[in-house]
C-alpha cells in the first residue's frame, strides 16, 4: 500500500500573490500538509508567502520563507534530506522550479522521490510538441499548433493555418505572453512580446466562439480514475478561463456530450499517467460535437480548488494521500465519512464562478479580457436556480453591484460592440442590452455565449420588469415575491422596483425584509454532501436558497456559536493575510469551547475549508444574508473585525439590527471610519494629522489648497475615470484630474489633504483591550509617504526610526485606544517627519500586515484579539520587538506583466497583488530574500538608471557609487547620467524614447536584453507621467526585466546584493530565527 | 421564456406529506411508485429506461431541460416527473423538442418547482413510496395502487421475436424490458441478437442453436419473473455463456438458487462506485435497480461476489468460479454514461 520510507517530504508553495496565481494554492497545500501529518510524515515547507495558513504554526512542521528557486530549494534539500518532494501543490511555481531541479539532476543527486505524478509526465503536458505526440497516440483531437522559434516561423505557421490564430508562450503562467491575431500586423506586434518569455512560442488555429469546458479528473496508481467535476465557462474560447464565468456542472451539454468529454478526459489521464490529480480544459464545438483538448494541467490549479468547493471533494487531500501510494478506494470521503473516496461527486445545486477584476487601479491598462488573465480574485455562488445563482455572484464580487439587474446605470458608448469585445464589465452589458431591448438571439450572436444562459438572465429581466408593474408589496400577485427571491433578487433589488423611489435606500430594505418574514419567505438552508442527499452526511458545509421548502440541519439554539465574517473575493488591497486572521479567530474561538461559524464565498481560501469551523456558510456577505444566518443562528456574537473592509462595513448595520457584535462597538467603529468624527475625536485628544477638508466646488478647492499648499491628495467620491485617488503636484494637474476623472459637486464631495513628502510611514498594528494596549508591533515603510501602505516594502522591527519617534507612536496610540475604548485588533498608520507624527488612518480591525508582524514576532495578534473579543482577560505578551536579533522584510509583489499597458509606477493607490514576508539576521538578508522572493535577480552586469528629480538623484547616489565599486555598469538617462558624471560616478549614457543622438537607445538595449535591471524613477506622484519614463518601465515589464521605481527600495536592494553575495545567504527555518 | 402564469400541481405520498409546485408536461393526475435519482445530466435516457417502469421519477439535481430533447423514438416509461427548476428555453444543436413539449406527447404529468432535495431526503429516510401527482390541486380519496403489485416485465417486454444483424455468433437476448443501446453494443461488434419475450422458451430449438444468453435488465420485482427463471436455468445446464444485466443478474441469481430482496430505496444514480472481487479496481456505475441479490444466498463454493457497491455493500455483479456465467447490477455501456465497464460485453462475447 503505502511506501513507509517517507519519514520526511519538501512541499513548494507558490509564492507571493500574483494574477494567476492566488490563494487557491495556500488551500492546496495546506490540504497536502494534512494529508502529510495525517500519516506521521514530517513536512518541510518552502513558501516566503507570510501571510498564508499553510506557512503558520502547527501547520507544516518546518518552514522557510525563501524564494521558491531551484537554487534554494537544493540548500533546503541539503539541510533537511527529506525522503520524498510534493511539486503538485504549488502552482506553476512550485512545477517549474519541480521540473528544473528534476532536469537539473538535483532530485537525482539526493535521492529525493516525486510523489504522485512522475516529473516526465509534467514536462510532457507541459512541453506542447511532446503532449501532441502523446495525444495522437491515443487519438485525441489538440489544436493544430506549429512550434515555432523566430517570428518569421510565426508568419509562415499562421499562413499555413489560416487568421485568426493563437499565440502562446510556452511554459509560461497562465496564458502570460499570449493572445490572439487576426493579421500579420497584430502578430509581428505580440511574437515579439511572446519570445521574450519564451524561446519557444506556439502558433495555433483560433477557435473563438467554441464552448470551453474543463474536467477535474483523479487518478490512482491502481489505474482507478474518477471525474469529480465538469465545468462550462460562460464565456466562449478565447476567453482564459480565470477570465471567464465559470458554472458547475455543465449546464449546456446532453449526456452524451458529458460521457464523451469525460471518457476522453480519463483516456488522456491514464495515458500520460497522472498519479493525483489533474486539469484537462476542452474546446467544444456548439453545431457538433467535435472537440480540441486544449490543454492538461498536471497540478493541482484555480479550478481544482474551485471544484474542491464546488463539490465538497477535496481535491487537493486526496491528490497527497494518492501520492504516498493509496488507492482511491482505501480513502474515505470525508463530507459523508462513510462512504469512500472513489466516487463521482453529485450536486444538487449549480455553482458559479465570477472572477473579480481590479483594472480601475491601473492607470493605462485595457479592459478588454482575452486569453490572458488580468482579474485578481474570484468568488463562487451557490444556489439552486441559475438566476439564484448568478445574481448571488454579482453581488459577491463587491463592486457595487445588487445582481443582474437593478445596479446603477452603466454608460455603455456602442453596446454591440461592447458585447462583441469582451471587458470586465460585459455581463452588466449584457444585462443592459436585454433591458434596452436586444433579443436573446441577438446577443448571442454578438457574445457567442450559449443562448441557454442568456435565456436565463432574460429571465431576471423579465422578472424585474413584472415587480416594476406594481408599487406596493400588498399588490404583488400571490407567489410573485417569492418566485423573485428564487431567482436571486435581493431586497434591495426588490424595494427598488416595487417601491422606485418612494423610501429612502435602508428603509425600502427593512420594509420588503419584515414583509417577507411575515408572509413565510425565508431562504433554506442546505448541505454539500457530495451525494444530492442519497446518503445522510453530517456535513457541515452549507449554503441558502429560496429554492427549497426545509432546512437540512437543526439549530441548536443555545448561544454557544460565534459568527465570523470572512474576507470576500480577493482584491487589491485585501487577500489572503485576512483569510489568514479569519482562520486563526475561528481556531482561538473553537479551542475556548464554542462553536465557530464562518460566513464567507471565496473559494481560493483556507477559511472555506469546511474542516476550519464547526459550520460554513458559503454564502454572501451582505447585510440580507448575514442577518438571515444570525437568524438562524442565534449565536453568541459575531467578529466583524478580522475580514478585512466587506465586514468592517457592515458594522453599523448589524449593530442597528440587534446583532451583538464582538470587541470594539459598532460606534467606535464609526468614530474612527467616518473622517469628521475621527478628525474631531483626534483634535480633542490632541493629536496632530495631515490637514484635510471635504470640498464640494472647485473654488473651495482653490482656497484650500492655497492654504496647505501643494501637492495635495485629492479623493473624489464619485469617480468617472482611472483611479480614486491621486495627488496632484500643482494648479494645472488638479484642475485636469478634477475635470477629467472626478465629478465635484454638492452630491459628490471631494476630500482633499495635505500631502506631506519626505516623511516616513510607520505602521502600528495591535491588540487592545477595554482601551488599554495589551500587544503592538511598530513597523516602517522603507519607502516614503506617497506609496501606498499596500505595495510599499515594510520593515519589522523599525529599523531607521528615532527613539522618541516610537516612544511617541505609542503615546498618541495609546490614546487613541482608549478614546475609542478598543477590544480587539486595530491598525494606526502615521506620517512621522523627523519628530513630528501625524496620525494618516485608523482602522478598527485587523489589517494587511497582522500575519506578518504575528510570525516575524512570534505572538499571534489574532489569537490574543480573539480571546478579547471572546470576553477573557489576557496578559501582556512578556516580549516586545526590541527582543528580537533578527528583521523581518514584506516586500509587495506586482503582476504589471499581466496588465498590459499598465504604467508599473507606485503611487497613492494600491496596485500590488501580494507579499512576501523573509526574516534575516540583518537588514540586508531580509531585503535580498525578500527581493528574491518577489521576483527579482541580482543584476549581472548592466543596470539602466533614470532617478528622478534632483532630491531622488541625491539618494540614489550612494547606491550608484556602490554598483559601480562592484564592478556594474550604469547605463544612465542624459540627467542621471549628468549627475552621475558630476559626482565621478562611471556611467554610459543612453538616449531616452525620444532622443536622437549618438548614443544607444535605452528602449533597444532593454528589447536586446541588454540590461539586468531597470531603476526608473518618475519625477513626482503625479499619473500623468511622460510617455518617456512609462515607454522604458513598460518595456522593462514586457521584457521580463526587474523594475525598480522608487529611489529608496532601489537603494536598499542595491546595497543589500553589493554587501551580501547570494550564496553567503542563511538557510534558516522559521524556528530557527525565534528559538 | 419563464411564465408568470403558472398553474399549481401537488405530489402526494403515501406517509400523507405534499409538496406543491407547478405543473408542466401534460395536464393528468399519474400514480405509482416515486424514487429519487441524482443523475446531473441524461434526462432522456432516464425517462425512456423501462426500469423505470411504474415510477415517478424526482430528479435531485434541480435544473432539468437545459438541452431539450434530441430526436428519439423512445417510449417515455416514467409515470411522472418531478424536478425542482425546470428549463422553459432550452439550448443545444441535437435538441429538436423542448421536454414539456415530448412530455406532452407522451401524456406524462410533471411537476417543478418543487424541493426535490427533500424529497430525496423523505425517500431515503423512509424508503421508496407510493406518490401521486395531483394537477391543480384537487381533493382526491387515497386510492393509489402498488404498481409492483402487478408484472412490469410483462408490460415493457416484447411480444415477439425479433432478430438484429447476422452473425455465426448468436446471442438471446432474454428482453425484460431492455435499455436502447444494448443491441446496438452487440450489433455493433458484430454479434446477431435475437430479441425474444421475457417468458419465452428460447431453449425449444424454435430460434436455432445460439452461443450465448444475455438477459436484460427490466423494472420490477424479480420474483415475478418465474418463467423466466427456468429458461435460465436450462441455459445454465446447457453450459451456454450468460451475462445478466441489473434484472437479469437478478434472475441469474435465482436461477443459481439464490434470493433477492427489495431495497430500501434503490439505487438509481450514475455515481454509483463498485469495487470488483479481487483486484484494486474499482469503477464507476450507472445503476437503476430497487432489487439486490442477497449474496449469501448462493453456493459460495460455486459462485463469488463479482462486484460490490462501495456505498452500501450491496451485491452488484455475481460470477461462477467455473462456468462461463456471470451477472451485474449496473449498465457496462450507456450512451450518456460512464463506460470504464465496457469491457464487460467484450468479457461476455469473448466466451461465445
Amino acid at each position: 500500500m503505502i511506501d513507509n520510507s517517507m519519514k520526511k517530504v519538501l512541499i513548494l508553495g507558490s509564492g507571493a500573490l500574483k494574477i494567476g496565481e492566488a490563494g487557491e494554492f495556500d488551500y492546496s497545500g495546506s490540504q497536502a500538509i494534512k494529508a502529510m501529518r495525517e500519516e506521521g510524515i514530517k513536512t518541510v515547507l518552502i513558501n516566503p508567502n507570510i501571510a498564508t495558513v499553510q506557512t503558520s504554526e502547527g501547520v507544516a512542521d518546518k518552514i522557510y520563507f525563501l524564494p521558491v528557486t531551484p537554487y534554494f530549494v537544493e540548500k533546503v534539500i541539503k539541510k533537511e534530506d527529506p525522503q520524498g518532494i510534493l511539486l503538485a501543490f504549488g502552482g506553476q511555481t512550485a512545477l517549474n522550479c519541480g521540473v528544473k531541479l528534476y532536469e537539473t539532476g538535483i532530485l537525482e543527486k539526493y535521492k529525493l522521490q516525486v510523489l504522485g505524478t512522475p516529473v516526465q509526465t509534467i514536462i510532457n503536458t507541459e512541453d506542447r510538441e511532446l503532449f501532441i505526440e502523446q495525444m495522437d497516440q491515443i487519438n485525441v483531437k489538440c489544436i493544430k499548433s506549429h512550434a515555432v522559434e523566430t517570428i518569421e516561423q510565426a508568419r509562415e505557421a499562421a499562413a499555413e493555418l489560416g487568421y485568426p490564430v493563437i499565440l502562446r508562450a510556452a511554459y509560461a503562467l497562465g496564458g502570460l505572453g499570449s493572445g490572439f491575431c487576426d493579421n500579420e500586423e497584430e502578430l509581428n506586434v505580440l511574437a515579439e512580446k511572446s519570445f521574450s518569455y519564451s524561446p519557444q512560442v506556439l502558433v495555433e488555429k483560433s477557435l473563438k466562439g467554441w464552448k470551453e469546458i474543463e474536467f477535474e479528473v483523479v487518478r490512482d496508481k491502481y489505474n482507478n480514475c474518477i471525474t469529480v467535476a465538469n465545468m462550462e465557462n460562460f464565456d466562449p474560447l478565447g476567453i482564459h478561463t480565470g477570465e471567464s464565468i465559470v458554472v458547475a456542472p455543465c449546464q449546456s451539454l446532453d449526456s452524451s456530450d458529458i460521457a464523451k468529454l469525460s471518457e476522453l478526459a480519463k483516456r488522456i489521464v491514464r495515458h500520460i499517467g497522472i498519479i493525483g490529480e489533474c486539469n484537462v480544459q476542452f474546446a467544444f464545438d456548439t453545431v457538433s460535437d467535435d472537440y480540441r483538448v486544449i490543454e492538461v494541467n498536471a497540478r493541482l490549479s484555480r479550478s481544482s480548488a474551485l471544484a474542491s468547493k464546488a463539490t465538497g471533494y477535496p481535491l487537493a487531500f486526496v491528490a497527497a494521500k494518492i501520492g504516498l501510494g493509496f488507492g482511491l478506494a482505501e480513502l474515505k470521503n470525508g463530507v459523508t465519512k462513510t462512504t469512500s473516496a472513489f466516487f463521482e461527486p453529485a450536486l444538487d445545486y449549480v455553482i458559479c464562478k465570477i472572477p473579480r477584476w481590479d483594472l480601475s487601479k491601473f492607470h493605462g491598462v485595457s479592459r478588454e479580457i482575452g486569453s490572458s488573465m488580468k482579474s485578481v480574485g474570484e468568488v463562487m455562488a451557490i444556489g439552486r436556480t441559475f438566476e439564484e445563482t448568478i445574481q448571488k455572484g454579482l453581488r459577491m464580487i463587491g463592486q457595487g453591484a445588487h445582481g443582474f439587474v437593478g445596479n446603477k446605470e452603466i454608460v455603455v458608448n456602442d453596446i454591440d460592440k461592447a458585447l462583441h469585445d469582451p471587458t470586465d464589465n460585459r455581463i452588466f452589458v449584457i444585462s443592459k442590452a436585454l433591458q434596452k431591448g436586444y433579443t436573446v438571439e441577438e446577443v448571442c450572436n454578438l457574445t457567442k455565449i450559449d443562448k441557454w444562459f442568456i435565456d436565463k438572465l432574460n429571465n431576471i429581466v423579465e422578472m424585474s420588469k413584472e415587480l416594476s408593474k406594481y408599487d406596493e408589496l400588498e399588490e404583488l400577485p400571490d407567489g410573485l415575491l417569492k418566485q423573485a427571491k428564487q431567482m436571486g433578487f435581493s431586497d434591495f433589488q426588490i424595494a427598488r422596483f416595487v417601491f422606485k423611489e418612494k423610501y429612502d435606500t435602508e428603509d425600502g430594505v427593512n420594509i420588503v425584509r419584515a414583509y417577507r418574514k411575515k408572509t413565510g419567505i425565508v431562504p433554506y438552508v442546505k448541505q454539500i454532501d457530495t451525494l444530492a442527499a442519497e446518503v445522510p452526511a453530517q456535513t457541515n458545509y452549507l449554503y441558502l436558497t429560496y429554492n427549497g421548502c426545509c432546512h437540512d440541519i437543526d439549530y441548536e439554539k443555545d448561544g454557544k456559536s460565534v459568527i465570523v465574517l470572512g474576507s470576500g473575493a480577493y482584491r487589491i488591497g485585501s487577500s489572503v493575510e485576512f483569510d489568514w486572521c479569519s482562520v486563526n479567530a475561528l481556531q482561538t474561538i473553537r479551542n475556548l469551547g464554542w462553536r465557530g461559524i464562518m460566513i464567507n464565498y471565496n473559494p481560493e481560501t483556507v477559511s472555506t475549508d469546511y474542516d476550519m469551523c464547526d459550520r460554513l456558510y458559503f454564502d454572501e456577505l451582505t447585510y440580507e444574508r448575514v442577518m438571515d444566518i444570525h437568524d438562524l443562528e442565534t449565536p453568541h456574537g459575531m467578529v466583524v473585525s478580522v475580514g478585512g473592509q466587506i465586514p468592517n462595513n457592515l458594522a453599523m448595520r448589524l449593530d442597528a439590527s440587534g446583532v451583538k457584535l464582538l470587541g470594539t462597538t459598532a460606534k467606535s467603529i464609526d468614530n474612527a471610519e467616518d473622517r469628521n468624527k475621527f478628525s474631531e475625536m483626534l483634535d480633542s485628544i490632541g493629536v496632530d494629522q495631515p490637514r484635510w477638508k471635504e470640498l464640494t466646488t472647485l473654488d473651495e478647492i482653490d482656497a484650500f489648497v492655497d492654504e496647505v499648499g501643494f501637492p495635495v491628495l485629492v479623493r473624489p467620491s464619485y469617480v468617472l475615470s482611472g483611479a480614486a485617488m491621486n495627488v496632484c503636484s500643482n494648479k494645472s494637474e488638479l484642475e485636469e484630474f478634477l475635470k477629467l476623472a472626478a465629478e465635484v459637486s454638492q452630491k459628490h464631495p471631494v476630500v482633499v489633504s495635505q500631502f506631506i513628502q519626505h516623511s516616513k510611514e510607520i505602521e502600528f498594528d495591535a491588540v487592545a483591550s477595554k482601551g488599554e494596549i495589551i500587544a503592538y508591533a511598530i513597523s516602517e515603510h522603507i519607502e516614503f509617504a506617497g506609496v501606498h501602505s499596500g505595495d510599499a516594502t515594510i520593515q519589522f522591527p523599525p529599523q531607521k526610526i528615532y527613539v522618541e519617534t516610537a516612544r511617541r507612536i505609542k503615546k498618541i496610540s495609546r490614546k487613541i485606544a482608549e478614546a475609542l475604548n478598543i477590544s480587539g485588533p486595530f491598525n494606526i498608520q502615521f506620517l512621522a517627519k523627523e519628530n513630528d507624527i501625524k496620525v494618516i488612518e485608523c482602522n478598527l480591525r485587523a489589517s494587511r500586515s497582522f500575519p506578518f508582524v504575528s510570525k516575524v514576532l512570534k505572538i499571534n495578534l489574532i489569537e490574543l484579539a480573539t480571546k478579547i473579543m471572546m470576553g477573557l482577560e489576557v496578559e501582556k505578551p512578556a516580549k516586545s520587538a526590541f527582543d528580537l536579533d533578527y528583521i523581518g522584510v514584506k516586500a509587495s509583489q506586482f503582476s504589471f506583466s499581466r496588465l498590459q499597458k499598465a504604467d508599473p509606477v507606485l503611487g497613492v493607490d494600491m496596485s500590488s497583488t501580494g507579499e512576501v514576508g523573509c526574516l534575516g539576521d540583518n537588514m540586508d538578508e531580509a531585503v535580498l530574500k525578500s527581493m528574491l522572493s518577489v521576483g527579482y535577480n541580482v543584476p549581472k552586469q548592466n543596470v539602466l538608471m533614470s532617478t528622478g528629480d534632483a532630491k531622488q538623484k541625491v539618494e540614489m547616489l550612494n547606491a550608484a557609487k556602490m554598483l559601480v565599486d562592484n564592478g556594474y555598469t550604469i547605463y544612465a538617462t542624459k540627467g542621471t547620467y549628468s549627475f552621475l558624471k558630476e559626482n565621478n560616478i562611471e556611467a554610459t549614457r543612453v538616449l531616452w524614447p525620444d532622443e536622437t543622438g549618438t548614443e544607444r537607445s535605452a528602449l533597444e538595449m532593454i528589447q536586446n536584453k541588454e540590461i539586468d535591471m531597470v531603476v526608473n524613477i518618475p519625477k513626482n506622484l503625479s499619473k500623468g507621467e511622460l510617455s518617456n519614463g512609462y515607454k522604458i518601465r513598460r518595456a522593462a515589464i514586457d521584457f521580463n526585466i526587474p523594475l525598480i521605481t522608487n529611489s529608496r527600495l532601489a537603494t536598499a536592494f542595491i546595497i543589500s546584493f553589493c554587501k551580501l553575495p547570494v550564496d553567503q545567504i542563511n538557510i534558516k527555518s522559521w524556528d530557527e530565527y525565534y528559538s | 421564456m419563464q411564465s408568470f402564469d403558472k398553474t399549481f400541481s401537488t405530489l402526494q405520498l403515501e406517509n400523507g406529506l405534499e409538496f406543491q409546485g407547478f405543473l408542466f408536461g401534460y395536464t393528468a393526475p399519474a400514480e405509482g411508485e416515486v424514487v429519487f435519482s441524482t443523475i446531473m445530466s441524461g434526462y432522456p435516457e432516464a425517462l425512456t429506461d423501462p426500469s423505470y417502469s411504474g415510477q415517478i421519477l424526482c430528479i435531485t439535481y434541480p435544473l432539468i431541460g437545459n438541452y431539450g430533447v434530441p430526436a428519439i423514438d423512445d417510449k417515455i416509461h416514467i409515470r411522472g416527473l418531478i424536478v425542482t427548476d425546470y428549463s422553459f428555453d432550452y439550448s443545444h444543436w441535437r435538441a429538436v423538442k423542448s421536454l414539456d413539449q415530448w412530455l406532452k406527447e407522451q401524456k406524462i404529468p410533471a411537476i417543478y418547482g418543487v424541493d426535490t432535495r427533500q424529497i430525496t431526503k423523505v425517500l431515503r429516510d423512509s424508503g421508496s413510496m407510493l406518490g401521486r401527482i395531483i394537477p391543480n390541486g384537487k381533493e382526491m380519496p387515497w386510492d393509489v395502487d402498488n404498481p409492483q403489485s402487478e408484472n412490469l416485465v410483462d408490460v415493457v417486454s416484447c411480444k415477439e421475436v425479433s432478430h438484429y444483424g447476422s452473425s455465426k455468433k448468436r446471442v438471446v437476448l432474454l428482453d425484460c424490458g431492455v435499455r436502447p443501446g444494448v443491441i446496438e453494443a452487440f450489433t455493433q461488434r458484430g454479434i446477431e441478437v435475437i430479441r425474444v419475450p421475457w417468458n419465452y422458451d428460447f431453449n425449444d430449438g424454435s430460434i436455432g442453436q445460439y452461443n450465448g444468453l444475455l438477459i436484460s435488465n427490466g423494472p420490477g420485482d424479480p420474483d415475478q419473473c418465474d418463467n423466466a427463471v427456468k429458461n435460465i436455468k436450462r441455459a445454465m445446464e446447457l453450459n451456454k455463456p450468460i451475462y445478466g444485466l441489473c434484472l437479469g443478474n437478478a434472475l441469474l441469481a435465482k436461477a443459481a438458487g439464490g434470493r433477492t430482496y427489495k431495497l430500501k430505496c434503490g439505487h438509481h444514480s450514475a455515481n454509483q462506485p463498485v469495487s470488483m472481487y479481487s483486484s484494486k479496481r474499482c469503477y464507476i456505475t450507472s445503476q437503476v435497480h430497487d432489487y439486490a441479490v442477497d449474496f449469501s444466498t448462493l453456493n459460495s463454493a460455486e459462485w463469488d461476489e463479482y462486484f460490490t457497491n462501495m456505498n452500501d455493500g450491496t451485491c452488484e455483479g455475481i460470477i461462477h468460479k467455473t462456468k462461463p456465467f456471470f451477472g451485474t447490477h449496473f449498465y457496462p455501456e450507456f450512451n450518456g454514461n460512464p463506460d470504464d465497464t465496457a469491457f464487460l460485453f467484450d468479457k461476455f462475447i469473448s466466451m461465445l
